[in-house]
């Protein structure tokens, strides 16, 4: 397997408070990693800085390019595609229009047809609601809605920040069905979620993050087993 | 007041209002792309005029040397900040965007001038001469405080406007212009003399206007720009780059700023310094659009036009002030009206 993204003692400060401490992790091609923890344990700081929009020390290697000197735009021009935790979405603009503007990034736009296509049959809803504006979505489908447009970006490296938030048990089911079937896609996946359960079934691998440092990871088969994370994550059973 | 009068007075201020619109639209555009309230708008307004008439009096405008200038100042910026970045690869992309293309256009200019050219062409030239200026100014001045706050991109604004003023006596001296009728044509519609120039702002209005919405609902850039405007973290997410789609936002909101000055220049006597009250008057029609619509900006613009053209009739003295005066009662109304949280104005 090669490797697709490695961040190697990556350490991330607001002012003088360290958010995220030396956290190393790599994901491999075709491969889905999660990394679970509780609320404030630094997760979204870490993919902040993953896709440059906080600033952070340390390496980052995606594809064997070193991403210090590249801006946000030039890691979403190379595959690197957040879809962030407040989804930011173009309220005031129709669905189409949103997926549209995923495909921004790309050099050849010659498959936007057949991408929107695509998207459509993933997300029949997006379908029924193409014309309508995308801040009329219900959460679900606004959670659709940016997965749809990052997927139209023809991402290599996919980063989630809590797919799963705020959303109805029946849509986190088919959104972590969803997220699963980009392995078929060849799509590598990078999840970063509170809903450790959900994210472990789907997950190869995972990594612990608690208050900033990584504090274990294995497979995420081994992880769902162990007998402390299911004390503090995965609520007994 | 008669019927007449009242019909004469309307249509004037249709007419005016239409080039108010289309400056306004241009400010709004620029605004909710850069967050920059761009008062030189007037001044780049009446810098075509002044290139238009150089041109027609066969001289080479002054706009040339003052896009020279700002051309090498961009670059020598741009370079500057690549270098210290240590992205040197870049370097010879910022030196074709910043110094090759404004060059460029000073060349076909200048070449074109020989020819004598017909009066669409000189348009044309004019209207080209104009577009690097404020993108040029965007590089220099407001890309390197591109993250502060919105008062300070206007007190900066303010300042730049100012500097203009200036640089545009330096470069166009101070004599006033007034340029060729662009027709000559007039019509009789219900009794009532109308103007070819008038019919002719009317359809500029509405053309560059209707041209605007089309870029903006049926091409990726347009969307991208709009995109921009309203969520800026989701649009760089996608690739789109801030200053890029600022520099294309400038470049728009030049054109019809440009497209205006052509407008007015055979009506009114041009100065170096008459685009402030034309940027003004657009801006309070942008701030009836709550400075984000840009129909609320056109109908305010055409409000301010019309206002304008009766106030002038009652006491020509107070026009000025009557039409500012409005702002007062529309700022309450809107500050009433909005329901905006603290948070959502920081953002």
């Amino acid at each position: 397997m090669t490797q697709m993204f490695s961040i190697e003692n990556v350490s991330v400060a607001y002012g003088k408070v360290e958010a995220v401490r030396n956290v190393s992790l790599s994901v491999e091609q075709g491969q889905i990693v999660t990394v679970i923890g509780p609320n404030g344990a630094g997760k979204t700081t870490l993919l902040m800085a993953a896709i440059g929009l906080l600033k952070s020390t340390g390496r980052m290697i995606f594809q064997g390019t070193d991403l210090a000197k590249i801006d946000v735009e030039g890691r979403v021009e190379r595959g690197l595609c957040l879809v962030p935790e407040k989804r930011e979405l173009f309220a005031d603009m129709s669905v189409a229009d949103n997926l549209l503007l995923g495909t921004y990034s790309l050099r050849d736009r010659s498959m936007t047809r057949k991408s929107l296509d695509d998207v459509f049959d993933r997300f029949p809803r997006l379908k029924e609601r193409a014309k309508q504006a995308a801040g009329t979505l219900s959460g679900g489908e606004r959670q659709m809605l940016a997965l749809g447009r990052a997927l139209m970006a023809k991402p290599k490296l996919l980063v989630l920040d809590e797919p799963s938030l705020g959303l109805a048990p029946l849509i986190v089911r088919e959104i972590f069905r969803t997220i699963a079937s980009l392995r078929s896609l060849g799509v590598s996946v990078l999840l970063v979620e509170q809903n450790a359960r959900a994210a472990l079934e789907t997950a190869d691998y995972g990594y612990v993050l608690e208050t900033g440092e990584i504090i274990q990871s294995g497979p995420a088969e081994t992880l769902i087993h162990d007998p402390k994370l299911i004390a503090a994550y995965l609520g007994g059973h | 007041m008669t019927a007449d009068i009242a019909a004469i007075l309307a249509i004037d201020g249709i007419a005016t209002g239409a080039v108010y619109a289309l400056v306004a639209i241009g400010t709004v555009l620029i605004f909710t792309v850069t967050r920059v309230i761009f008062i030189p708008f007037g001044d780049i307004a009446a810098f075509t005029a002044l290139t238009l008439a150089a041109l027609d009096a066969k001289q080479l405008p002054g706009t040339v040397g003052l896009v020279v200038v700002l051309a090498c100042m961009a670059c020598l910026m741009e370079v500057v900040s690549l270098a210290r970045a240590g992205e040197l690869r870049a370097v010879p992309k910022a030196i074709l965007g910043y110094l090759v293309l404004p060059l460029i256009v000073v060349g076909i200019v200048w070449l074109t001038m020989r020819f004598n050219p017909p009066m669409p062409v000189r348009i044309v030239l004019a209207l080209l001469l104009i577009m690097p200026i404020s993108p040029l100014l965007d590089r220099i001045v407001f890309r390197p405080i591109a993250d502060a706050s919105v008062l300070l991109l206007l007190t900066v604004s303010v300042a730049l406007h100012f500097a203009l003023v200036g640089l545009g006596l330096l470069f166009f001296g101070p004599e006033g212009v007034r340029t060729e009728p662009l027709t000559s044509m007039a019509l009789e519609i219900a009794g009532v003399h109308v103007s070819g120039q008038t019919i002719l702002i009317l359809t500029a209005a509405l053309v560059f206007s209707g041209l605007l919405l089309l870029f903006f609902d049926f091409t990726l850039l347009g969307k991208a720009l709009r995109a921009t405007a309203f969520n800026r973290t989701g649009a760089r997410l996608m690739g789109i780059r801030p200053a890029r789609a600022g520099t294309i936002a400038y470049l728009l909101g030049s054109l019809m700023a440009g497209v205006s000055g052509i407008l007015i220049a055979p009506v009114n006597t041009i100065f170096y310094d008459s685009g402030f009250l034309l940027g003004l008057k657009a801006f309070v029609g942008a701030i009836v659009g709550g400075m984000t619509s840009y129909p609320g900006a056109a109908l305010g613009a055409f409000g301010v036009g019309i206002l304008e053209s009766f106030a002038s009739f009652q006491s020509s003295t107070l026009k000025d002030v009557i039409v500012f005066s409005l702002l007062i009662p529309i700022l309450l109304w809107r500050s009433l009206a909005s329901h905006h949280s603290e948070e959502e104005v920081e953002e």
